[in-house]
């Protein structure tokens, strides 16, 4: 069952996530594959970097000590989230390393929507939400060291509903350049090509540019909205069940383009599709009310997960 | 099963009975004015009678334009007051006001909204015109004051229109400009704001309507000279003020000429639906 899971990967996927290590970032093992793409039953992606801490300040780096780890991006450390008296997030430790995809899983109200919106200080907007513990961005404290909007522009986050303003597609794209100080007609022009093309969707829309963003279908407002999040420039992306409103077509566009923007960005995806998270992402955290049960190597929490409840879940016994 | 039906026919005769009764008064009132008012407007002459600046009915000289002009102004003028403050108390109502603020606020507004105009028209005589009369030039009853008072009384129309057009911004637009490193001001500005334009302008339309149809408490303050005015300080006399002023004495020619200023009112009022209807409908196409 799970090799024929492992193996509805796009062919692409593959050579581009080998080929796409940039020079000058943090080199992982190049680990050679057979050229078929087709994974052998245990075998694993190139980064196995368990992003479970048993403790805090127990790295990554540390659980596997045989293979090179990705610098660690963003790291969450005993967070506990409140909502009024009821506790959303409980004890919650997770690295998200760079230039990995980390995917967030777990049965609906599990907390997993939660722990992305603290990540760039959404649930700010959420009257009586009280956070305890740090959540770690390079190094500084996103809720003490870091002004709150350049947060949000360093980690930008795409959502669960396509949100594209009503504006045209050009305006939409620039709006987060435009907000940091960008002026230049020229630089606006480049910014917002190299934005669309980033999120593949240059193509369809060149010649709709002072179109309102509104007209689009529902993927291509999608993809317009990753464009505009890339607009910033950020360093680290959220996607919020980014595709559950998508048919399955656009679904598989998105999915491609979070293998290509890997390459650039550290990206957190929440998703209730576990073949989504099996198919994209390099680690995987189950999460079940409000507690995070296991994380690991994708490969690991799906073939091979230590806590049972994780298994039910990943073999779609509850949830 | 056959007496449900019954019921339903009841029902629907009903409602059909009652919302007849609201068109068939718009109908009646179209026939009436038009009735009495064109055959006026013919013995008249139409150019004569829009374009004449001469308002004397002792003479049989019926020219309504000072008139016009009077409502043209003293409405851009309440517009001018009223829009901008009326604009931004929406904008603090639903964007930035605090719970308790809101909570003194709302009730203030609507409160304003149910005030009769003979008393906003009391307040301008004795608050507004001595303070003119006193502070600058002309005798005080003028239509800046008319302006000034109108704005005023347009204030809860533009506020409660625009404030619930804002209101009705999806959520996901401002969070999407939040999400972007945008702070709360340039979120509220750049992106609610244009997208709850078409509500925005629908507030300010209806508050046009209701300025330009005001009559009391315009003739209250405003001075009411049939001439058109040099300056701001100058009185002026509305469509509206000349029907109501003239109405209880007139007779023959003299009445159908009020009449037919009530035609040229309705005719405004209809084109200020029109826009109203056509500011709507592109809302919805947008969203």
């Amino acid at each position: 069952m799970n090799n024929s899971l492992l193996e509805k990967k796009p062919a692409t996927y593959l050579p581009k996530r080998q080929g796409g290590v940039k020079a000058g970032r943090t080199v992982s093992p190049r680990v050679l594959k057979p050229a078929t793409g087709g994974f052998a039953g245990g075998a694993v992606k190139e980064h196995v970097a368990p992003v479970v801490t048993a403790e805090p300040g127990v790295t990554a780096a540390l659980a596997t000590a045989s293979e090179p780890a990705a610098p660690v991006k963003m790291s969450v450390r005993d967070l506990n989230l409140y909502y009024r008296d009821f506790q959303a997030l409980k004890g919650i430790n997770l690295e998200f390393p760079q230039n990995q995809v980390t995917a967030l899983i777990g049965p609906s109200g599990c907390g997993k929507s939660t722990l992305l919106k603290s990540l760039n200080r959404m649930n700010d907007l959420v009257a009586g939400c009280r956070v305890e513990g740090e959540i770690i961005l390079d190094g500084q404290d996103a809720y003490r060291d870091v002004d709150v909007n350049s947060l949000r522009r360093r980690v930008g986050m795409v959502f669960q509903q396509p949100n594209p303003f009503p504006m045209s597609v050009y305006d939409n794209v620039a709006f987060g350049p435009r907000t940091h100080g960008v002026k230049k007609r020229a630089d606006l022009d480049d910014i917002v090509e190299q934005s669309l093309r980033d999120a593949a969707i240059w193509d369809e829309l060149k010649d709709r540019l002072k179109k309102n963003a509104l007209g689009l279908s529902g993927g291509q407002q999608q993809r317009l909205c990753i464009a505009r999040a890339l607009a910033v420039r950020p360093e680290v992306l959220l996607m919020d069940e980014a595709t559950s409103a998508l048919d399955p077509l656009s679904t598989a566009k998105i999915e491609d383009l979070v293998g290509e923007l890997k390459r650039k960005y550290t990206v957190v995806m929440v998703t209730h599709n576990m073949l989504q998270a099996l198919r994209v992402s390099d680690q995987t955290a189950f999460f079940l009310l409000g507690e995070m049960v296991e994380a690991g190597s994708t490969d690991d929490i799906f073939t091979n997960p230590r806590d049972s409840r994780t298994a039910d879940y990943v073999a779609g016994r509850f949830g | 099963m056959s007496s449900s039906h019954l019921k339903e026919r009841a029902a629907q005769v009903l409602f059909g009975i009652a919302a007849g009764a609201s068109v068939l008064a718009v109908v009646l009132i179209c026939v009436f004015l038009f009735a009495n008012g064109l055959p006026a407007m013919a013995q008249i002459g139409l150019p004569e009678f829009l374009f004449g600046t001469t308002w004397r009915p002792a003479n049989d000289i019926y020219g309504i334009f000072p008139m016009i002009v009077g409502s043209v102004y003293v409405t851009a003028g309440a517009i001018l007051v009223g829009v901008p403050t009326g604009l931004l108390t929406a904008l603090y109502l639903s964007r930035f006001a605090s719970g308790r603020v809101a909570a003194v606020l709302k009730p203030g507004v609507e409160l304003l909204a149910g005030i009769p105009s003979v008393v906003y028209g009391f307040f301008g005589l004795v608050v507004m015109v001595p303070f003119i009369r006193d502070t600058m030039p002309g005798r005080g009853l003028s239509l800046l004051a008319a302006a000034v008072l109108l704005g005023i009384m347009i204030l809860p129309t533009v506020i409660t229109v625009a404030r619930s057009a804002l209101d009705a911004v999806p959520k996901k637009y401002y969070e999407g400009a939040l999400a972007l490193g945008a702070d709360h001001e340039r979120s509220v500005f750049r992106v609610v704001v244009p997208a709850a334009t078409s509500g925005i302008v629908a507030g300010v339309v209806l508050g046009v309507g209701r300025a330009i149809g005001e009559t009391m408490a315009v003739i209250m303050v405003a001075g009411n000279q049939p001439i058109i005015p040099d300056s701001i300080f100058d009185g002026v006399r509305t469509m509206t003020a000349n029907i109501v002023l003239e109405m209880g004495y007139a007779a023959d020619l003299h009445r159908g000429a009020l009449v037919a200023t009530g035609v040229v009112l309705f005719v405004f009022i209809l084109l200020i639906t029109a826009l109203l209807n056509a500011i709507k409908k592109r809302g919805e196409v947008a969203s």
